[in-house]
């Protein structure tokens, strides 16, 4: 090889590497789990997965996890497509705004959901009691059961058929309305003719989203089926852990394995149906159509808006007022309201502070790490022949479409012991869950760079690197500058995402390791549900302005970037 | 300031070749065009120039120095030359003047004579007052020529420009040939233009080379390849015309205006010979002909400004292109004067 090579692939070399790491780092915990799962199969009848699967509470747990993800995909189904086809395709005002709010319950960690629903409802809530609407006490609460299960994992994961099918109706060439329109079509002939048929695909594809999502979905199962002895799948794991612990480990991982490939068959229906959603459709796109309501606007206008004040802003002013109230079951006025739950969370209560402490540094921590991963790991992608590419996209995203009890799990059995070699034991440290986060996330922060790195003009390098620029100082100087803003984007979904996290860390934290997550859901389950509301109200706090803060971003990004913004 | 010279270069993508065994030198300070339709491999050829695509076979020499051959590359980074994209490429981070200075701060270039090359490079294509703009906010012109200063502004050896008036409106593309020009008479580099815009070609290069389906058809001056082209495929690429075919003469020959008439007026089972005759060699008679003339029906013309197109069609069924000052009848039987032809090649 000459000497001029050199130096470029020295580049070269340093960037396959990280990628070969990364990708190995992405692979080992799956298998580790698989190797687990299937050990001992020899053993005929005893073997850890004959032994789940002979298991009544195996199926009866299975059974929950379908009914649960399959009728709240039903209840996503119906809220995401009201929304996304009023706001993608009529003239109705606030469209930015209405997207904003029918978002927000994705972003909302679902231990806050959860939380905010429960005071919505039963004798206790003090919004009740403040409006004087309260069920007598001894009346049961209506959400600890599958059907409020159900609903609210239905509103959780609607946004995910939302945004499955806006992307599908926006890349609608606005041609094949039209052409429609001149023809004679009346504007719901067009929409049964010409938009339901080419834009059906999405919304399968979206709604097998919310199905794997609910599937996967741990804290909305664990806060309001745990008190009602309603098991789901992911909350089967977790109490068993918590009552066992490691000797369960095999049976567990065998779990694992029947929801990770219940979901990873969903993520193949859904990539499937998203392949078929782009059916060659050419024509100017990206643009909303304005079916024109006339005098319908006001009536659909106050329709979305009274859902948006039934799934969102009731359950948060519940959540506030409850945050107010000196003890649950007291009604709000002027002689109760009281900042006390908010003195003792930030003032006295030392766990509350440390839960912040840990959250705040493993989210930032990963937000940084993944961020210097993301822009030489994408570069060097975008460098892969196409099938290598994808093949590499599906092992780094594996760990994020996995439930996050399944890479919970994966996890502990990869680390259980000390590592080989530095003899460092990470389980039962924060280290644990910062491993897992950078797993679980690099997607998230990769996707933003790898689309924005796919758009820029390839010339712009070439430009440079004819003015005589290496491979370092291009990166440095041409790519990294119009990537920043991606970059930067991907941390703050890392940090938004892992600051709220609970499903990794319920199963991986311990005693002084706990996170916000964690927090909440601890100070639930003890009863302490008004701490445990003014904790979660700056919680959402924190999220929206987070949010905000994306949206502030996203005139400089491209487009799909920020999940709420078409 | 160096020249070129290609041996036998070859470019493979899987089965295809791109590029096949391209043979050129192109002389210090010397305009050459690389012409063709697209999908001829030009543009393959010229990022080979550049080294973003590595070479299959055959070898590049920048004067002395092997660029590239199978077992060697050169970086793009090390060749020392400069490039006009199709898209611009200015760096959307970066002011008009620091899009320019950029090479230079790479050579190390600082303070006081960084200052001055750059605005010096800036006044050359006239953008001064544009110094401090970011790109974004120039025309597509204007854009172009803060490329163009970009290449001129740390003396390249060679400088590359890849279909660069492509994106332009007309009016402006007849202005950017004109500081195309201006700006190789100034600065004499070595420069290689791609294009598939015969005109532009013809109007800028002092030499073209022509290329097909990867490989090079012709090799030769604007003049040349007007006047001379060697196949009947570069003869209906460049400028307009009309082939025939005649009994005499043979390829590569200039046949007079008798020749030319005696060869057409034979049976068409001699005539193997194709000629090419521009339409300014036909003479037009438009008063009623004679049983002696060669005589064709005005089909359809086109008002020119200065001179009509007339489409003539002969008895034998051929089309013929000719001039004519003023409009005729259409379905009219004109008489007509063939002056010169060129014998082709037949395709490969």
């Amino acid at each position: 090889m000459s000497p001029s090579l050199t130096q470029g692939s020295q580049h070269r070399w340093l960037l396959t590497l990280l990628t070969l790491t990364v990708v190995l780092l992405s692979l080992a915990p799956s298998l580790r789990l698989l190797v687990e799962a299937l050990s001992d199969l020899t053993q005929g009848g005893n073997a850890p997965l004959w032994r789940v699967l002979q298991s009544a509470s195996t199926w009866r747990a299975l059974s929950h996890s379908l009914y649960t993800s399959g009728l709240g995909m039903l209840i996503a189904l119906a809220l995401g497509s009201l929304f996304a086809f009023v706001i993608t395709l009529t003239d109705i005002r606030g469209k930015a705004w209405l997207v904003f709010c029918f978002m927000l319950p994705m972003m909302i960690p679902p231990q806050v959901t959860a939380l905010s629903w429960l005071q919505l409802f039963g004798p206790a809530s003090p919004l009740l009691k403040s409006i004087g609407m309260a069920p007598p006490l001894g009346s049961p609460q209506p959400l600890y059961s599958a059907e409020g299960i159900t609903l609210l994992l239905g509103i959780q994961s609607a946004p995910l058929v939302f945004l499955a099918l806006r992307t599908s109706l926006l890349s609608l060439p606005r041609e094949l309305v039209e052409a429609a329109r001149i023809s004679g079509a009346r504007q719901n002939q067009v929409w049964r003719h010409i938009v339901l048929p080419v834009t059906r695909s999405g919304l399968v594809a979206g709604s097998a989203m919310a199905f794997i999502s609910s599937l996967g979905n741990f804290g909305i199962p664990a806060m309001l089926g745990i008190p009602a002895g309603y098991y789901v799948l992911p909350t089967l794991i977790y109490q068993r852990m918590a009552s066992f612990g490691t000797g369960v480990l095999a049976e567990m991982a065998a779990l694992s394995l029947l929801i990770g490939v219940l979901a990873l068959a969903g993520v193949a229906l859904q990539q499937h149906w998203m392949g078929r959603s782009r059916f060659g459709l050419v024509g100017h796109s990206g643009r909303a159509h304005d079916f024109s309501l006339g005098r319908f606007r006001a009536l659909v206008t106050v329709l979305l808006v009274s859902v948006l004040l039934v799934i969102l802003v009731a359950p948060l002013v519940a959540l506030v007022v409850s945050s107010l109230v000196p003890a649950m079951g007291v009604p709000l006025n002027a002689d109760t309201a009281t900042l006390n739950a908010y003195h003792e969370v930030i003032g006295r209560q030392g766990a509350t502070w440390r839960a912040m402490r840990n959250s705040f540094w493993l989210a930032g921590g990963a937000a940084v790490v993944l961020m210097l991963c993301s822009l030489p790991l994408a570069y060097r992608l975008q460098r892969l022949p196409a099938r290598l590419q994808n093949l590499t996209l599906s092992i780094i995203e594996l760990p994020y479409a996995l439930p996050g009890v399944v890479l919970a799990i994966a996890c502990i059995l990869l680390f259980v012991r000390p590592l080989p070699i530095i003899n460092v034991a990470l389980y039962g440290t924060l280290g644990l869950i910062f491993v897992a986060y950078l797993a679980r996330f690099l997607v998230v922060c990769l996707k933003p760079v790898s689309a924005s790195l796919a758009q820029l003009d390839p010339s712009l390098e070439e430009a440079a690197q004819l003015a005589g620029a290496g491979p370092w100082r291009r990166l440095s100087t041409i790519v990294m500058p119009l990537i920043a803003p991606a970059l930067f984007a991907g941390g703050l979904l890392v940090f938004l995402l892992a600051v709220n996290e609970l499903t990794v860390s319920a199963l991986l934290w311990s005693a002084g390791n706990e996170t916000l997550g964690v927090l909440i859901f601890n100070l639930d389950e003890g009863g302490e549900s008004v701490l445990a509301s003014a904790v979660s109200v700056l919680v959402v706090l924190m999220v929206a302005s987070l949010m905000l803060s994306l949206s502030l971003l996203a005139p400089r990004l491209p487009k799909g970037v920020v999940p709420w913004q078409g | 300031m160096a020249g070129l010279t290609l041996k036998q270069v070859t470019k493979q993508f899987g089965e295809h070749k791109a590029v096949d065994g391209l043979s050129l030198t192109v002389e210090p300070g010397e305009f050459v065009a690389l012409l063709g339709p697209s999908g001829c491999g030009k543009t393959t050829m010229l990022r080979m120039l550049a080294g973003f695509e590595q070479v299959s076979g055959g070898e590049i020499h920048l004067g002395d120095q092997l660029l590239a051959s199978e077992q060697h590359h050169v970086l793009p980074e090390q060749r020392n030359m400069a490039m006009v994209f199709q898209s611009y490429a200015l760096w959307p981070h970066m002011s008009v003047a620091d899009n320019v200075g950029y090479p230079l701060k790479l050579r190390g270039v600082r303070g006081a004579d960084y200052q001055r090359r750059v605005e010096q490079a800036l006044s050359l294509v006239a953008l001064e007052p544009y110094a401090q703009r970011t790109p974004q906010d120039l025309s597509g012109g204007q854009r172009q020529r803060v490329a163009l200063a970009r290449c001129l502004v740390t003396d390249p050896s060679v400088v590359l420009l890849d279909e660069p008036l492509a994106n332009l409106d007309r009016h402006l593309r007849a202005s950017m040939e004109h500081s195309f020009a201006d700006f190789h008479r100034r600065t004499e580099a070595t420069m290689v233009y791609v294009t598939h815009d015969q005109s532009e070609a013809m109007a800028l290069a002092d030499r073209i080379a022509v290329m097909q389906a990867g490989k090079l058809v012709q090799w030769a001056t604007p003049e040349t390849l007007y006047r001379e082209p060697r196949t009947s495929w570069v003869a209906s690429f460049i400028g307009q015309g009309s082939q025939l075919m005649i009994s005499t003469g043979a390829p590569g020959r200039r046949l007079g205006g008798n020749e030319l008439m005696q060869g057409l007026a034979s049976p068409a089972a001699q005539r193997h010979q194709a000629v090419l005759v521009r339409p300014e060699h036909i003479q037009v008679h438009p008063e009623a002909p004679s049983e002696q003339d060669l005589t064709a029906r005005v089909e359809r013309q086109t008002f020119r400004g200065e001179r009509y197109e007339i489409h003539l069609r002969m008895q034998g069924g051929e089309t013929l292109l000719a001039y004519h000052p003023h409009a005729l009848k259409l379905g009219q039987q004109v008489a007509l004067t063939l002056l010169e032809g060129w014998c082709l090649e037949p395709d490969q």
